[in-house]
């Protein structure tokens, strides 16, 4: 069996997960090798020409000395047994969302083709069940797994580009998709046609040819439908060996086996110097799992910041050969097979022996896997041997492998730069797959421009910038105060600005969390820490007027207002962390009712203010809440990610002072994800009413103050019911504050709800495009107060790696102007992306471009715009790819 | 690794070869420290390894 492909395929005993598995090395599956097992066979020994299997190895324990644990164990299966009330295991067509996942991969049993287990024929009709593992008691899970909606329409999505006649329903409670641009693909999935039904499924059975799903909606109706494919939406469990993990590290588990951790500092395990990172510390996605972990990194960092740099083992390259411009071009090239990938369709030896006596080649051969390590060794050698100063490898993508071989280059002592790669795997073996004469010919033509450029390669310097090691935080709030701790405690100065007097940021305005704790003691801690922190320079009343520079040596000009008085200061950093947060949003009108604001209709916020207050009677008798109060299309057109969880802290908070208060809550879906769900079924436990409402029947308003009406349908009853409540508490989103003005200083771009845009959705989350600047808290996206935290450590982790190092690298393929030829025309300044680009004036007071090598991407944007041809890249001359296109007409 | 192994500073050890665990690896030796990453399967990559696309870039998870 095939784990990799969750035993939907089959492997062989002695393997390798799949083709890009770091490291590549092959091993032997215990359970499925029969000399493990049995004692008998041990084929593989005598066979390996390597004589690299040695069954008399045994586990080894070692001990090591470390001065900080990170764990990131992730997360386990929910029981097959929980699975069982769908067919499960009975059939082969009730499948996990991970199963379905393998089914839609190219690497997967099918290669890609989508079909029932059962009997290989297409599917027409798919059904996801949300929410199994999850929200269920009846396994011990009552979280929610935060990850199941959104994994479950993309994979629907996947699906329907596989085969656009496929119907696809999705059976859910909630949508919960609260994260970042995840309800903009919601309606992107109903547009395809993606249908979404809110029902509790019963059952799974088999029936006939197919399976027969029936399910349950509000209305109390039931309902079944057939379906060829049943999709688990399996939520993510505590890891299996949770318990024994925390005996061994000595830390605490929650309830239910995941990391116990507070709110205040979510990365802590209970054991000092332990922390915990991913979705070991709760269900989570990928962006807020690398978030965490760039987060525990910082933190471990400040934990053992007087170590740094002392068991660091520096590689080394021999000295770089000097390669003249007018020393003989000595081309090596090398094709490969890439296993049968290359070899079976391009016919590799007649691509090799095409160079042959072609200008410059002074060497060819081909290898079966050119990447693999032995390979490297091979190509060290060939270049000592003949003496070679270019190397074409005609292989994959440069994308994947150019830093490969680029590193084999420099251990050789050639200039990486020295190097050109013709990608003959994805141009010609796999989309001419079907024309095995066309695709040689065409790996032909594309190695023969790739040895035409690389006659014409230079080596290109690699160069450092220095770096001032200070850092600027942007905000004074939980963001910004604890991204400036996570830097100070790694040893760096920090300033942080304010432009309000006071510190803290909303959180002034919060009384209790919804786990219990007193928000003001824990801001007033911080605050104190910050204060005493050496590090740390606070600037209040202050806010960011100019920035000059690029990553590494940047300098602003802070404007302070003391009264009528203002003070301008110049600021040296490094690096700048955006942590300017965002506000309340109020709107005027809340689903198409105009809202006229008093004691009797608040915000959410308010209704905390009035329930922490000292007031003789700080419970309302009655309140009616509602959610997505001019959120998710009503007028802003996103989720705010906390408004659920407050309406439900300030429920539970109404119900604690008294319990005959009556509580009813209008929601679209009720999006208390990971362990917030506790508090939802608490709240339903002590008698709050949860109703659901639909954008085609919204809740009407009448009325004005004290004499406020609310009519709304219950799905339940099936009727209409109208209350008239003492207090109607709107759920209102947040928006982003000043991030356009930031956004014009900076040149940083922000998306269309104008919230900060992060440089990779996935795999940067704090990073921005231009070089040096992280941003985290609300300037990024609403979230709670515990992901806040953990997203500026995150960003002053980040933020801490060019301070640390002292250095930034320069890429060399970035661009060059040719100072003679520019005209100072701006063009190439005003384009640039990453702010890489600058005007300045020469010696003559002459207008010139310059390129800020620390921060250029090397895009070529510049160069392809250059109306005198003043800007050339590194790597890619007009020489060159004359030379290039030039050997494309010379066949 | 045997170079580190007899230093007693500046260490860090990451359990677990998940997308979580291999970036604070990364992060923490681009902070300036040796990084003993742990992982139980033979390859590191996790549960991100077997998804196909993600959202919404569509990027290939590999």
């Amino acid at each position: 069996m095939d784990p990799y492909n969750e035993g939907l395929a089959v492997t062989r005993p002695i393997h390798i997960d799949y083709a890009q598995a770091v490291p590549a090395t092959y091993y032997i599956d215990p359970e499925a090798c029969l000399y493990l097992k049995h004692g008998t066979c041990q084929i593989c020994v005598s066979s390996c020409q390597s004589k690299a299997i040695d069954f008399s190895q045994k586990a080894e324990e070692k001990e090591i000395r470390i001065g900080a644990v990170i764990m990131a164990p992730g997360f386990g299966r929910i029981p097959d047994a929980t699975l069982a009330k769908y067919s499960y295991g009975q059939h082969p067509d009730v499948m996990t969302s991970l199963e379905f996942e393998r089914l839609l991969c190219a690497s997967g049993p099918f290669e890609g083709e989508v079909k029932c287990l059962s009997d290989r024929r297409h599917p027409k009709r798919i059904a996801f069940i949300q929410c199994v593992g999850s929200r269920d008691l009846g396994c011990n899970n009552g979280y929610c797994s935060s990850v199941c909606c959104m994994y479950s329409i993309k994979e629907a999505m996947v699906a329907k580009e596989h085969d656009p006649e496929v119907e696809i329903t999705i059976y859910y409670i909630d949508m919960r998709t609260q994260g970042k641009g995840f309800d903009a693909a919601q309606q992107k999935a109903e547009s395809m046609g993606i249908k979404f039904v809110r029902a509790r499924v019963a059952d799974v059975m088999p029936w006939e040819n197919n399976l027969k799903l029936t399910y349950s909606t509000l209305d109390g109706m039931h309902r079944f439908e057939p379906y060829d494919i049943v999709v688990l939406s399996v939520g993510l469990d505590a890891p299996a060996d949770a318990k024994n993990l925390g005996e061994i590290a000595g830390f605490a588990l929650n309830n239910y086996d995941f990391c116990k951790t507070e709110t205040f500092a979510p990365l802590l395990t209970s054991r000092p110097g332990v922390y915990v990172a991913g979705a070991f510390q709760g269900p989570k996605d990928i962006p807020e799992s690398v978030t965490q972990s760039s987060a525990a990194a910082g933190l471990a960092a400040g934990l053992i910041a007087k170590d740094r740099g002392k068991a660091l083992v520096h590689k080394t390259y021999p000295k770089e050969q000097k390669t003249g411009k007018d020393e003989e071009v000595r081309i090596g090239v090398f094709v490969c097979h890439c296993g049968i990938n290359i070899g079976s369709v391009v016919d590799v030896p007649a691509v090799e022996q095409y160079t042959e006596g072609m200008e410059g080649v002074v060497y060819h051969a081909q290898s079966m896997y050119s990447c693999s390590q032995d390979a490297q060794e091979v190509l060290k050698a060939k270049i000592k041997e003949h003496n070679l100063n270019r190397v074409v490898i005609a292989a994959c993508s440069p994308r994947t492998h150019e830093p490969l071989f680029q590193e084999t280059l420099k251990d050789a002592g050639l200039n990486r730069c020295l190097f050109e790669m013709v990608n003959i795997r994805d141009h010609c073996s796999w989309v001419h797959a079907n024309e095995p004469a066309a695709a040689t010919e065409k790996s032909k033509d594309l190695v023969r421009m790739g040895v035409a450029k690389a006659r014409h390669i230079q080596p290109l310097p690699e160069q450092t910038v220095p770096v001032t090691a200070k850092a600027l935080v942007l905000g004074g709030g939980v963001a910004g105060l604890t991204a400036a701790l996570t830097l100070a405690e790694q040893g760096f100065q920090t300033t942080v600005v304010e432009k309000e007097g006071t510190l803290g940021g909303h959180l002034q305005h919060l009384s209790y969390t919804l786990q219990g704790d007193t928000v003001s003691t824990v801001l007033g801690e911080l605050i104190d820490t910050v204060k005493k922190n050496k590090k740390i320079e606070l600037l209040t009343n202050t806010e960011l007027s100019q920035v000059s520079g690029f990553v590494g040596n940047f300098s602003s000009v802070l404007t302070t207002s003391k009264g009528k008085k203002t003070t301008e200061t110049t600021l040296d950093h490094g690096v700048i962390i955006i942590a300017t947060g965002g506000r309340e949003y109020r709107p005027e009108v809340v689903l198409d009712n105009p809202i006229k604001y008093s004691e009797a209709i608040v915000t959410q916020r308010e209704l905390e203010q009035r329930l922490a207050g000292k007031g003789k009677n700080p419970a309302p008798k009655s309140v009616v809440m509602v959610q997505c109060a001019g959120s998710r299309g009503d007028d802003l057109n996103y989720c705010s990610k906390v408004c659920c969880n407050h309406a439900v802290k300030n429920a539970l908070k109404i119900k604690a002072l008294d319990p005959s208060a009556q509580v009813v809550v209008l929601y679209r879906d009720m999006r208390t994800y990971g362990f917030a769900e506790d508090a939802y079924r608490q709240a339903r436990e002590k008698g709050v009413v949860f109703i659901p409402y639909t954008m085609d029947n919204k809740p009407k308003f009448k009325g004005s103050g004290k004499k406020t009406s609310v009519t709304f349908f219950d799905p339940i009853l099936r009727d209409e019911v109208t209350m008239t409540p003492e207090v109607l508490a709107l759920s209102v989103g947040i928006v982003a504050e000043g991030t356009e003005e930031l956004s014009k200083l900076l040149k940083i771009p922000v998306n269309e709800d104008k919230f900060f845009l992060e440089a990779h959705v996935k795999l940067r989350p704090v990073e921005l495009p231009v070089s040096g600047v992280y941003v985290c808290g609300l300037a990024h996206s609403p979230k709670p107060v515990e992901e806040i935290i953990v997203q500026a450590q995150a960003a002053a982790a980040k933020a801490a790696i060019p301070l640390s190092k002292g250095f930034v690298s320069v890429e060399p393929t970035i661009s060059c102007v040719d100072k003679e030829a520019c005209i100072g025309c701006g063009l190439c300044e005003s384009l640039c992306p990453y702010q890489s680009i600058r005007i300045i004036k020469d010696e003559n007071g002459k207008r010139k471009a310059e390129t800020i090598t620390a921060s250029c991407k090397g895009c070529g944007i510049c160069a392809s715009h250059c109306p005198v041809f003043a800007i050339s890249m590194g790597g890619y001359t007009d020489e060159q790819i004359n030379a290039q296109i030039t050997a494309f007409g010379a066949k | 690794m045997g170079q580190a192994a007899d230093k007693k500073s500046g260490t860090v050890m990451v359990v677990g070869g998940g997308i979580a665990g291999v970036q604070a690896a990364l992060d923490l030796t681009e902070l300036g420290y040796y990084v003993y990453l742990v992982e139980k399967s033979a390859a590191i990559g996790g549960a991100m390894a077997q998804l196909d696309k993600t959202f919404p870039t569509n990027d290939c998870s590999l």
